[in-house]
């Protein structure tokens, strides 16, 4: 009895690990990106819910859920893109405009949203990777959809691009040291831009996740800051793409303790169970974080890092 | 030709150029963004008057909400004078507000002033230990403030969901779960009848024109302009960063808690989840408009809160959302901050100012100048 509610538990934690981390896995990976090139965009959590609105409504009208995941890049894209042009202006402080970034993808998200908000979509396909089993439940929890696998490619390739690519170097180096870079005749602002742009692509497609997968629908309540964890959670993987890997699946995992421990009839502290992403970010970044030495691996012009 | 107090007044007006600039962007924006949505846009900028100024109603329900705003902007301006970015106070607003609801509850019954009087102590150090919090584990642990403040408040609305949905909810709130509601001898009224604000707007303002004091005359305040101005000067001076940081935090924090406390006693009258409706984000603003000037502080609070008290009239009206208010929030958040970029020049041309418009001793001012260059 107790043995079968804990197997019920380790298995909703271990599909919600992918299930919630899949977003996570998006954002820190546009995070990274641009983190890279040495800004910080906390604005990722207004284009999450741009995204979200962005791919449900275009999945809704056209009938294509893809098409509504490349519709949630490309407005993710465009919000980035002013974001990283915006924070190129002298004395523009981009944690600010991070913020102000915030409440306008939100407001332009819920305004335009209003109509999205009733009508269902055609949702994202999964792979049923647990078919050889008998146990609904287990079918159920390694349903796992194409964009994870997507998103774990992605790492892979970015792990490569940023090492081995002449894209990546110039990218780390205008992060690193812009001095360097522009003596070297590379234009820091719009690798910067570029970066920037990127990131909030990828942002956009953890929206489109969220709202095309799971939780699958479009509400004004869908994002719970993923966004702005995903910021603390590129910083706990030393801005390296495949540590974001397994930061997302752990952040997944712990997004999952509420739901997994209502799963076998716990309810009590629903709200506290479900904060522990929170506390789980904090204390990372308690751990992880020193006063008196940046972290080894942070671009240097990164003004995280004051 | 051209009259010297003209450009003297040129002078004044220029470090408010980047501003004016910003909110007439951000007008002719939100314009093209409504006409694009084929909405009657030259409507709701009248609208958006009337809502917030148009009627003594207007007035009331514009500073009800400017009363709360200014207490959350007060808690990013003083970090921000030490150079902190603090966007947590949400959760500070909640957490003093449910201090304040349980106050009465914990303590024995008491007249209504020394009550009130520890309902507001309550709610100040709730608030003030959240945001103390953020700033003691940026300057002892390294955690970025403005991340950390933030999952603080997530975590602080958590707390808070679950105190009023479980242990400290009120059997009786069926629909909306509450706190036991305060007795009546410990809400707090309006300032007068035919001015129906209620007394939080005083404390706001008194708040914001204590701490332009604070910032600005004491020996305290003059060190957090070297602490938030670079960040080795004030080590070198022997200063106690740590400590004036500290002391920013919590004071920023026991303004959003007071928020909290009179959101409560005076217009909810018991800790419930209509706290969470967006003061302390829509603080980060005001206190971002008034360039973390306390005094800027109260004109933009009343602003913000006209904006926010004419969407009502704009939903009814005209059938806009209610999220049109932030989009016009945002835009204008993104406009001010893009126009700071003006500021360098703004100095430029008020030296270009000084130096040929104005008829001024030139040796005296163009030396001075010439060194500021």
């Amino acid at each position: 009895m107790a043995e079968s509610e804990l197997s019920i538990f380790l298995l909703a934690l271990l599909a919600g690990a992918i299930r919630v981390g899949t977003p996570f896995l998006f954002v820190s990976l546009g995070e990274c990106l641009t983190e890279k090139g040495g800004r910080i965009n906390l604005g990722l959590e207004g284009i999450l819910v741009t995204g979200a609105m962005t791919g449900y409504a275009v999945s809704y009208l056209s009938g294509s859920p893809w098409l509504g995941v490349l519709a949630a890049g490309l407005s993710g894209l465009a919000l980035g893109l002013v974001h990283g042009v915006i924070c190129s202006l002298p004395r523009v402080n981009d944690i600010a405009f991070g913020i102000a970034l915030i409440l306008f993808g939100t407001g332009l998200a819920f305004f335009l949203g209003k109509d999205f908000i009733q009508p269902s979509a055609p949702m994202l396909p999964s792979i049923p990777l647990g078919f050889w089993s008998d146990d609904t439940r287990v079918r159920s929890a390694l349903n796992v959809n194409v964009l994870f696998f997507i998103g774990v490619a992605l790492a892979f390739v970015l792990h490569w691009g940023l090492r081995g690519t002449r894209w990546g170097l110039v990218l780390r180096l205008v992060g690193d040291h812009q001095d360097s870079a522009q003596a070297l005749g590379y234009r820091a602002a719009g690798v910067r831009i570029l970066a920037t742009g990127v990131g909030g692509f990828l942002a956009g497609v953890g929206g489109a996740y969220l709202s095309l997968y799971y939780p699958g629908s479009w509400n004004e309540g869908l994002s719970s800051g993923q966004g702005l964890m995903a910021v603390a959670l590129v910083i706990f993987a030393r801005w390296q793409p495949i540590n974001c890997l397994w930061a997302a699946l752990l952040f997944g995992a712990a997004g999952a303790v509420g739901p997994a421990l209502q799963a076998i009839g716990i309810g009590w502290g629903y709200y506290l169970f479900n904060a522990i992403p929170y506390v789980l970010t904090l204390a990372v970044m308690v751990i992880t974080c020193r006063p008196d030495r940046t972290l080894s691996g942070a671009p240097g012009e990164l003004s995280l890092n004051r | 030709m051209l009259k010297p107090w003209l450009g003297r007044a040129a002078v004044l007006a220029l470090p408010a150029l980047p501003t004016l600039l910003a909110m007439l962007t951000t007008a002719v924006l939100f314009i093209l963004f409504l006409l694009i949505q084929g909405q009657p846009a030259w409507q709701a900028g009248p609208l958006v008057f009337e809502g917030a100024f148009g009627s003594m109603f207007a007035w009331e329900n514009t500073l009800m909400r400017a009363a709360p705003l200014m207490l959350t902007a007060l808690c990013v301006a003083l970090p921000a004078r030490a150079g902190l970015i603090i966007i947590g106070g949400e959760g500070a607003l909640v957490l003093g507000g449910l201090a304040a609801a349980v106050t009465p509850l914990w303590l024995p019954s008491l007249p209504a002033w020394p009550m009130l009087i520890a309902m507001g102590v309550a709610a100040m150090l709730a608030g003030g230990l959240w945001i103390g919090l953020s700033g003691w584990l940026r300057q002892k642990r390294g955690v970025n403030e403005t991340i950390g403040s933030l999952l603080l408040s997530y975590i602080a609305l958590a707390i808070f969901r679950h105190l009023v949905e479980g242990p400290l909810r009120d059997p009786n709130s069926l629909n909306k779960p509450s706190t036991p509601p305060l007795d009546g001898s410990y809400q707090i009224g309006v300032i007068s009848d035919s001015f129906y604000v209620h007394w939080g707007l005083v404390a706001g303002v008194v708040a914001c024109v204590l701490a332009w004091v604070f910032v600005r005359y004491s020996v305290v305040g003059f060190s957090l302009r070297i602490v938030g101005g670079n960040p080795r000067t004030p080590r070198m001076l022997g200063l106690p960063v740590d400590r004036l940081v500290l002391l920013t935090c919590v004071l920023g924090g026991a303004a959003a808690g007071l928020a909290g406390m009179y959101e409560v006693s005076a217009v909810q009258g018991s800790a419930n989840t209509a706290l969470i409706s967006g003061y302390g984000t829509a603080g980060i603003l005001v206190a971002f408009a008034a360039r973390h000037n306390p005094l800027g502080i109260i004109v933009c609070a009343i602003l913000l809160g006209g904006l926010e008290a004419s969407g009502g009239l704009l939903q009814r009206r005209l059938g806009l959302p209610d999220a049109t208010t932030l989009i016009l929030q945002g835009i204008l958040f993104i406009n001010l901050l893009a126009w700071e970029a003006l500021t360098r020049r703004t100095l430029d041309w008020r030296l270009w100012l000084r130096g040929h418009w104005i008829a001024a001793p030139p040796s005296r001012t163009g030396t001075t100048e010439v060194s500021h260059g």
